[in-house]
């Protein structure tokens, strides 16, 4: 008893005064609110910072690039991270847009499903819809998404010897793990392609399977 | 009212950004400038280090008869310095928004190396929306 003793004085006086610990144990915060119990349909409390965000970005490119050769095995392994992201992100997507819904669907048509990606993917990844839905000229199995100013990618600057990088190939990725979740297989890319007055825009370059193609003449125009 | 110059020095006193927005300054060579912001560096640790009452933050700024220069320092060590003229009273403001371009531009940045010289088109660009200057 008496070591024991001696020891909690001697305990206490370093608590309070040397190191100056907390006194009373410490509780959890993480028991307080765990982010599993959290309600999964309260968007508007469960935005991220952007900064936040910015840095783990910067981060995940400095990790990649230093595992990769070459800037096409860069935004391929950058677009396996966002392909990761985009399944995650199209089931909370449906279960938020349909769980609540009486007649729950699922889009089986392809441009119905595109302006899906356009307005409501885009608004729960970056919290706006996107700028602009192109269908390529030249090969009928191309269509673009354009974002004038991707919030992802506004603190990086590429330098020059890596120009035809685009870190938006995280993007690229969601939005392929969402045409793959909707039934419309497709390879997704990003190109940079800036204008005089926005500098960062960037096209998602969505280049679809001829399965897809054969489908959708077979369903027919209406 | 003329801002003359920007200096970003890192930690460890090298110069890892300088940038000039009008004449009048007389013109020195790159080594030079790494020069003065070593000796900055130092004046800078002796003025925290003499303090009589405790812990300082050091100098904060320098007058002469033609020149005031305002030296902003961050928790983590990075010296932002704005060379102006005497009546500038807009030196600290705007060392704050130089700051928070630097986070936002230079550490945000994955191809820029911390600590060293800052090789960052936005930094440029917002840099020149803040000073002016080419």
């Amino acid at each position: 008893m008496a070591s024991s003793s001696r020891f909690s004085v001697l305990s206490d006086s370093a608590n309070s005064t040397r190191y100056s610990l907390p006194t009373t144990p410490q509780q959890r915060p993480f028991l307080k609110s765990n982010i599993y119990d959290r309600n999964l349909n309260k968007t508007r409390t469960s935005e991220v910072s952007a900064s936040a965000f910015a840095f783990l970005f910067s981060e995940m490119i400095q990790y990649t690039q230093k595992r990769v050769n070459g800037i096409a095995d860069l935004e391929r392994r950058l677009n396996i991270l966002g392909y990761r992201v985009g399944t995650r992100t199209f089931e909370l997507m449906s279960w938020r847009a349909e769980a609540t819904s009486k007649a729950p669907k699922r889009e089986i048509r392809f441009l119905p499903a595109l302006m899906i990606i356009h307005t409501q993917l885009w608004r729960a990844v970056f919290g706006k819809p996107a700028d602009a839905l192109e269908k390529s000229v030249e090969n009928d199995d191309e269509y673009m998404i354009i974002d004038n100013d991707p919030p992802i990618t506004r603190g990086i600057s590429v330098p020059r010897d890596l120009s035809s990088l685009s870190c938006s190939a995280l993007t690229a990725g969601i939005v392929e793990a969402v045409l793959d979740g909707l039934g419309f297989p497709a390879r997704v890319t990003a190109h940079l392609t800036p204008t005089s007055n926005f500098p960062n825009r960037t096209t998602i370059l969505i280049k679809l399977e001829k399965s897809v193609i054969d489908r959708e003449s077979a369903l027919g125009n209406n | 009212m003329v801002t003359y110059s920007l200096w970003v020095i890192n930690k460890a006193g090298g110069l890892v950004y300088q940038r000039n927005f009008a004449d009048g300054l007389a013109q020195l060579s790159s080594n030079e400038y790494l020069v003065l912001a070593g000796t900055l560096h130092g004046i800078h640790a002796i003025t925290s280090r003499l303090s009589p009452t405790g812990t300082s933050s050091g100098v904060q700024v320098i007058e002469g008869e033609t020149l005031k220069i305002t030296i902003f320092l961050t928790l983590t060590g990075t010296k932002f310095v704005l060379v102006t003229s005497l009546a500038d009273q807009n030196s600290e403001p705007v060392l704050r928004k130089v700051y928070e371009a630097y986070a936002d531009t230079v550490m945000k940045n994955p191809f820029q190396t911390p600590e060293m010289p800052i090789r960052t088109d936005n930094f440029d660009l917002r840099i020149s929306t803040l000073l002016g200057g080419s």
